[in-house]
């Protein structure tokens, strides 16, 4: 049930890119929370970087005294500038088109169209940004602490919060999570894992057991999305799952197991019923689940 | 154990070591940059990306291993963006935003550029007038810190004092360095806040635009004006083209935003943002300039025709660099 659920949210990410050469790439849109999560690492790591900095900057003032005082503060305030605007610039501007943040959660910052990710829509998305999320923080903060006095402040500031909070919840209002920064400059944030390559299960079964063959209405039994379940059961070889799933295929195909261990049982099953979706897929049957009976 | 094997598993046993190899590119690429890739690696790049691209689609339609299909989608385009993305040098892409890429974002907004003018001019023309009218609207347009003692009670001899003094070159790059960063945030907000439809960056223009009327006025009024220009437009050239600049910029988007015309306003805006981008950049840079030309340029020359010279020195060389014709950029 979860697990459909999700398969469906995921569908719902899903967008198509066709290469060039004409394959689709089935590209996945970054959901909200994953790219609050990237914002939230990337400020911390931020504000970390400015509080060290400081402190720094006035370990070095206080150590070469106030001579080279005007220098350092140069240096801190062009470092503080640098740090607000040039971070994001900075780490999308590299291969990997996305900062530590979005690194840790596997998003990535991509052209719309496909095309490459020109340096002005970097630039155009990270400046909207002071608008998204600079500019309404400071408009919390600092109009409450300025003891604003009488009604009308109120309602400006009230005014002011709801003017800003139709660009920050803009992402949650479209299919393709884009917010401001990304409507202008034609951007998009997608997600691009670094996936492993997983062993292929079917390469478990390594000895041809003659007590172990299937007859093909045994294979019948199952379709494609049972198979991938299946499959996800002998990669986690959790012990009392694999053994539940072993007494039910064993039920439901009326096989005599005799001495054979679940494990056992379940890879040769694996693999056989496998052989026999991926033969009928070569003559272009695909066959979705049990259910499926073309 | 060969006929036990499936057809996919075969599949997926020649190919793998190409898949791993590119994989290996990729990350190379990713963790350090294009430049850490051999030139062999550059020539194996595509055409490993091609086989592994023809894999993935002969896996979708004969393999059912769940985890091979999710790999080769993964690496299939993590390889596209590196293929297809853009692999040239920083310095480049340096080189195209100078001779190309700036002064045509610029150009292509003088409609905009004008309107900001003009709405400037309005915003210092009102001021003026108000001022003039009643001198207590000075301190609705001007902040009384930035005034400093330059305000319509002071007298001439005390403008004039505050349009030469001279502090030595202590302090001037903290000033020069404060200046800039101040007056970049405000260009970029002004750029910003074009996406709500234009209208707060009016209001920015018009702001700005008054205080500067506010200032003409006080000075003028004293009879000072002509002393005043030089210290104003020594830098002033650049920065208030800079601003002017950024309000265009920001109208640009705003215009996209509120009449996309024939086109989906998704398309209408990431076009506009294109162009306006360039010129962004270009504004951040000429706000460094003009901070260096105020923070110490103004404070070290202190005769009125030298600093006139520099005024119309850099408003020439801009007013080249963005609108004299230049030959057809070539396709890329």
């Amino acid at each position: 049930m979860t697990a459909a659920e999700l398969s469906a949210e995921a569908r719902k990410r899903r967008r198509s890119l066709i290469t060039p050469e004409g394959i689709d790439l089935r590209l996945e849109i970054a959901s909200v929370g994953q790219r609050l999560g990237a914002l939230t690492i990337d400020l911390l790591i931020i504000i970390g970087v400015i509080i060290g900095f400081t402190v720094f900057s006035m370990v070095v003032l206080g150590a070469m005294g106030r001579t080279s005082g005007e220098m350092v503060a140069v240096i801190w305030l062009l470092g503080l500038f640098l740090l607000r605007n040039g971070y994001f610039l900075a780490f999308e501007m590299s291969a990997r088109a996305a900062t530590p943040g979005k690194r840790a959660m596997g998003l990535r910052v991509a052209a719309r169209d496909g095309g490459r990710l020109r340096f002005e829509a970097i630039f155009t998305r990270n400046v909207l940004r002071e608008l998204e999320l600079f500019l309404p923080l400071s408009a919390m903060l600092a109009i409450p602490l300025s003891g604003g006095g009488g009604d009308v402040d109120g309602w400006i500031y009230v005014l002011g919060l709801v003017w800003c909070a139709v660009f920050v919840f803009l992402p949650l209002f479209n299919a393709d999570k884009l917010r401001a920064g990304d409507l202008v400059a034609g951007t998009w944030v997608l997600r691009a894992p670094r996936q492993k390559l997983l062993r292929d299960m079917a390469d478990d079964n390594a000895a041809h057991q003659p007590n172990l063959v299937f007859t093909p209405a045994q294979l019948d039994a199952y379709g494609i999305k049972e198979l991938q379940v299946l499959e996800q059961v002998l990669r986690t070889r959790d012990k009392p799952t694999v053994r539940a799933v072993a007494d039910r295929i064993a039920a439901k195909i009326d096989f005599a197991r005799g001495d054979v261990t679940d494990l056992e049982f379940l890879r040769a099953y694996y693999h056989a019923i496998r052989g026999r979706l991926e033969s009928r897929l070569l003559m272009g049957r695909r066959r979705k689940d049990k259910f499926d009976l073309s | 154990m060969s006929e036990l094997q499936l057809k996919s598993q075969r599949f997926r046993r020649e190919r793998e070591e190409d898949w791993r190899r590119l994989e290996k590119l990729v990350d190379k690429a990713e963790k350090r940059s294009a430049g850490a890739l051999s030139d062999a690696d550059i020539l194996a790049m595509p055409v490993l990306y091609r086989s592994t691209l023809s894999a993935l689609s002969v896996a979708r339609a004969t393999s059912l291993d769940q985890a091979l299909i999710e790999y080769l989608e993964s690496l299939a385009a993590r390889a596209y963006f590196f293929v297809y993305g853009s692999r040239s040098t920083p310095l480049e892409r340096l080189t195209a935003f100078f001779a190309h890429d700036w002064p045509l974002g610029v150009r292509s907004m003088w409609r905009e550029t004008l309107i900001a003018l003009a709405v400037t001019l309005l915003g210092a023309g009102v001021a003026w007038g108000l001022i003039a009218s009643d001198p207590d609207w000075f301190y609705g347009f001007v902040n009384p810190g930035l005034a400093g003692e330059r305000d319509p009670t002071a007298s001439a001899a005390a403008l004039r004092a505050t349009l030469y003094h001279q502090e030595g070159s202590e302090g001037l790059s903290f000033f020069a360095t404060m200046l800039f960063t101040h007056n970049a945030s405000v260009a970029l907000t002004a750029f910003a806040l074009g996406f709500a439809l234009g209208v707060p960056t009016i209001i920015i223009l018009l702001m700005n635009g008054a205080m500067l009327g506010a200032m003409l006025h006080v000075f003028f009024s004293k009879g000072v004006g002509f002393e005043f220009g030089g210290w104003l437009l020594i830098h002033g050239v650049t920065e208030l083209f800079a601003i002017v600049l950024a309000g265009a910029a920001g109208l640009r988007i705003g215009w996209a935003v509120a009449f996309p015309g024939d086109r989906s306003r998704l398309v209408s805006v990431s076009d506009a943002g294109r162009g306006a981008g360039a010129a962004m950049m270009g504004v951040v840079i000429m706000l460094m300039l003009a901070g260096l030309l105020e923070g110490f340029g103004r404070q070290l020359i202190s005769s009125d025709l030298l600093r006139y010279a520099i005024a119309a020195g850099t408003a020439v060389i801009w007013g080249a660099y963005f609108y004299a014709p230049r030959p057809a950029r070539m396709a890329r």
